[in-house]
C-alpha cells in the first residue's frame, strides 16, 4: 500500500499528538493519545511527539513537561498569545505550518469540539486524508496506518487508510482509549516554531467564555462509576431513582438516547455513540436495552452491571452481571443496601 | 440575505440490519430521512431569514433520490433546493464532499447571489464525522464556527456575527464576519412546521439539478473515490463478548436479598471498589 506513495511524501517520519490545551488545561484525551501513539511510533521504530500550542506561559510549558511524562520523545511547540483561546484561525494556521516544515507521517488528534474542528480545517488545507472517531489503531506490515471505527451508527466496524497522502490524520473520542502509565521523565527535546501572525489578521474574536463549572458536564467521561438510565423508567420523576442511587455510591449519572429526545435529561448526559463515551470502573444500567449505539459508548467499563426486565435484552450480550427485575421497584433497595454496607457505622461493625 | 444550508440525506440507522453471513448492510426497505442535526441548522436558517429577510437556498449532494429529502425542505420553508448529482461523486470521502459541495456553493452564489452564511449540521449520523463542514469553510475560505449552540446576533450592516460556541467544558462567545460558515448543535430550536403554502409550493417548485460539470467542476480527478485520500479496506462487524452476563436469579427473592446479592457480586468481582464508593458515597 505505501509502495505507490509520491516520492515527496517518503522523508514524513514521525508520530505526532496533538495536545489539546484550553485555557491552561490539557485535556487528557491527549495523555490517551500518546499511549497509543507511543505503541504506532514503537512498531514504526521513529519517534514519538507532543504538540503545543498555547499562549507563552507556564501552563503552556507544563503541557509539554506532562506530555513527556506521558511518553513523548519530543514536543514541538508553537507559543504566541493569540493561541490563548482556541480559535479556528490561528490554530490551523500554526498547526498546518509544523506539520508543512517537520513532517510527520502520522497525526493524531482528539474527537473533542477542539480537536474535530481544528482536524477538518488541516486535514483540509493539506489535502490529506482523516479517519474520525477511530476505535483502534494500528500499523500494518508495510509500515501504514490502520485506522479502525463504527460506521453505521456502530453496527459494523471498518478499517480505513489514507493512500498517497501524508501526514495520516486520526481523531479518538475521549475515554475509547485506556490512559497510559504517568512516567517521572519531564525532560526531553523541544523544537520551538515561529508562526508569523498578528492578531490583526485574526477576524474572529473571543468576547467571552462561560464554564460549566464544576457540573457533571464535563465529568461523566471521566467518572470511575456511572449509574444510567434508560426509556425502561417508564417516566421523568423516576430519574431520582437513578440519582440517588448515584449520589449513594459516588457516581455520576447518564442516560440512553431517548431520555434526551423527550427533554427528560439533557443532551450532554446522554451515553453513546452521539452522547459521551465512558470508561468506569462500573457501570450500572437501569432499564436500558443495550443497542449497539447504546454499547459502543460503554464498552470499555471494567464492570457493567444490568438491570431490566427483559432476560434477552441486548445489554446481557455485553454487561458482566445482571438483575432480570423492574428497576423501578428494585432501584430503592438497591439505592438502600448500598448506603448500609457502604456507611462508615456498618462498616466499623465489620471491621471489628 | 442568502443563506445556504446543506443536508444529506440518510438511512435511519436506528432501522438497519446487517446481514448476519456477508456482513452487509440490508439497506433495502429502510427509510431515509434529512440528517436530524441538519434540521436544527435548516431551522436556523429559516428563522434568520424570516427575522432579516432574505432566501434559503437548501443543497445537498447525492443520487437522484435525494430528491425527497430537498423537497421535505422546500415543506419546511426552504425557498429553492439544488440537487448536486453525479456518478463522478460516488464513494467520496470528506474532503471529496467538501471539494463538490464547495464548488457547488460557489455556483449557487454566483447564480442566486453570494451567501451571507453557509450552514450544516454539526455532523451526520450515517458518516459521523463532523469533518464536512470545516472542509467547506477551509475550501471556500469562509470563516467558521462550529459547534453553534445560538446564533446571539447579526449585523448585517457591520457584516458581523455573534455566536454562542460551545467548547470542551464550557460557552465561548464568538464575534465574527460575514460571510462565514457555521455547524449547529442539537436540540437547540423547536423544527417548525411547514404550512399549507410551503407545501403547496414545495409540490409544484423545480428542483435545480447540477451535474460535475454544471456545478463547474473541471477536475474530476478529485472527486469520488479517486478525489478520496482515504479508502475503506475492511468492514466487519463487531466482536461477540465471548461470555454472556452473569443472570441472578429473581425467583421468590424480594427486592432487598436481590440487592444484596447483586452488590455481593460487584464487590466480588472488583474487590478495590467498595473502600472507593464508601469514601465517594455521599450518603
Ligand atoms: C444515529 C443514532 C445514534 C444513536 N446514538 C445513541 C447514543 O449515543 N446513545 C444511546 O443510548 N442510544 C443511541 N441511539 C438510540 C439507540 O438505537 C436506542 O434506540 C436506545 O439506546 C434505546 O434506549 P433505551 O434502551 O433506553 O430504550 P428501549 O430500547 O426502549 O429499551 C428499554 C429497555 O428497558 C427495559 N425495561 C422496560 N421496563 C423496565 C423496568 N420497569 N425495569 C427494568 N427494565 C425495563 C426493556 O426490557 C428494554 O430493554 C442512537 C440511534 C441512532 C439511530
Amino acid at each position: 500500500m505505501k509502495k505507490g506513495l509520491p516520492a515527496h511524501f517518503k522523508d514524513y517520519r514521525h508520530v505526532w499528538v496533538f495536545i489539546e490545551l484550553e485555557r491552561g488545561h490539557v485535556h487528557p484525551v491527549s495523555f490517551e493519545l500518546l499511549g497509543e501513539g507511543r505503541k504506532l511510533a514503537d512498531k514504526l521504530g521513529v519517534q514519538l511527539a507532543g504538540v503545543v500550542l498555547g499562549p507563552p506561559g507556564e501552563a503552556t510549558w507544563f503541557a509539554i513537561a506532562e506530555a513527556f511524562a506521558y511518553g513523548a520523545d519530543l514536543a514541538y511547540i508553537v507559543e504566541t498569545p493569540l493561541l490563548a483561546d482556541y480559535r479556528n484561525e490561528p490554530f490551523t494556521k500554526a498547526l498546518t505550518d509544523l506539520v508543512a516544515t517537520h513532517k510527520p507521517e502520522i497525526l493524531l488528534l482528539g474527537a473533542t469540539t477542539l480537536g474535530r474542528d481544528l482536524a477538518g480545517s488541516v486535514a483540509t488545507t493539506l489535502l490529506t486524508g482523516l479517519t474520525a472517531d477511530c476505535t483502534e489503531l494500528d500499523v500494518d506490515a508495510d509500515g501504514s496506518l490502520a485506522a479502525t471505527r463504527p460506521t453505521f451508527g456502530g453496527s459494523l466496524l471498518c478499517t480505513i487508510y489514507t493512500l498517497n497522502c501524508r501526514p495520516q490524520m486520526a481523531t479518538v473520542r475521549p475515554r475509547v482509549m485506556a490512559m497510559p502509565q504517568r512516567g517521572n521523565n519531564q525532560v526531553g527535546r523541544v523544537v520551538q516554531h515561529e508562526v508569523p501572525m498578528v492578531e490583526e489578521e485574526i477576524v474572529t474574536k473571543v468576547l467571552g467564555f462561560l464554564s460549566d463549572g464544576q457540573s457533571a458536564k464535563a465529568n461523566l467521561a471521566y467518572a470511575d462509576v456511572v449509574v444510567a438510565g434508560g426509556l425502561g423508567l417508564g417516566a421523568a420523576e423516576n430519574l431520582k431513582l437513578v440519582k440517588n442511587l448515584a449520589r449513594a455510591i459516588g457516581a455520576e449519572y447518564g442516560c440512553s438516547r431517548p431520555l434526551v429526545q423527550k427533554g427528560w435529561m439533557p443532551a450532554d448526559r446522554q451515553i453513546g455513540q452521539t452522547g459521551k463515551t465512558i470508561r468506569p470502573k462500573l457501570y450500572i444500567a437501569a432499564g436500558i436495552s443495550g443497542a449497539i449505539q447504546h454499547r459502543v459508548g460503554v464498552e470499555g467499563a471494567d464492570l457493567i452491571i444490568a438491570i431490566n426486565t427483559d432476560r434477552n435484552a441486548p445489554i446481557f450480550d455485553f454487561a458482566h452481571l445482571g438483575a432480570v427485575t423492574d428497576a423501578i421497584r428494585f432501584l430503592p433497595s438497591l439505592t438502600e443496601l448500598f448506603t448500609h454496607r457502604l456507611s462508615p457505622h456498618s462498616r466499623d461493625k465489620l471491621a471489628n | 440575505m442568502h443563506i445556504v444550508i446543506c443536508i444529506k440525506q440518510v438511512p435511519d440507522s436506528a432501522q438497519i440490519r446487517v446481514h448476519p453471513v456477508t456482513n452487509t448492510i440490508m439497506r433495502q426497505g429502510v427509510p431515509t430521512i434529512i440528517n436530524p442535526y441538519d434540521l436544527f441548522a435548516l431551522e436556523e436558517a429559516l428563522g434568520l431569514r424570516d427575522s432579516h429577510g432574505g432566501e434559503v437556498t437548501v443543497l445537498t449532494m447525492g443520487p437522484p433520490m435525494a430528491e425527497d429529502a430537498l423537497r421535505k425542505a422546500l415543506t419546511y420553508g426552504a425557498d429553492r433546493a439544488v440537487l448536486l448529482t453525479d456518478r463522478y461523486f460516488a464513494g467520496s470521502d470528506t474532503l471529496a464532499t467538501s471539494f463538490a459541495l464547495s464548488h457547488a456553493i460557489a455556483k449557487i452564489g454566483e447564480s442566486f447571489g453570494t451567501p451571507d452564511i453557509v450552514f450544516t449540521g454539526k455532523q451526520t449520523i450515517d458518516g459521523d464525522t463532523a469533518q464536512v463542514g470545516p472542509g467547506i469553510a477551509k475550501r471556500l475560505d469562509l470563516l467558521q464556527l462550529t459547534y453553534v449552540a445560538k446564533i446571539a446576533s447579526i449585523d448585517l450592516n457591520a457584516r458581523e456575527i455573534t455566536v454562542e460556541r460551545r467548547s470542551e467544558g464550557g460557552t465561548q462567545t464568538l464575534k465574527s464576519k460575514l460571510p462565514c460558515l457555521v455547524t449547529m448543535l442539537e436540540g437547540t430550536n423547536e423544527i417548525r412546521r411547514g404550512s399549507l403554502d410551503d407545501a403547496l409550493r414545495a409540490a409544484r417548485s423545480q428542483i435545480v439539478k447540477w451535474s460535475a460539470a454544471d456545478a463547474g467542476i473541471e477536475d474530476l480527478t478529485k472527486c469520488g473515490l479517486r478525489g478520496s485520500p482515504t479508502v475503506v479496506k475492511r468492514v466487519f462487524a463487531p466482536p461477540e463478548r465471548a461470555e454472556k452476563a452473569e443472570q441472578i436469579d429473581t425467583t421468590e427473592k424480594t427486592p432487598r436479598d436481590l440487592a444484596d446479592e447483586l452488590i455481593a457480586g460487584i464487590f466480588s468481582r472488583q474487590p478495590g471498589l467498595e473502600n472507593e464508593l464508601a469514601f465517594n458515597g455521599g450518603a
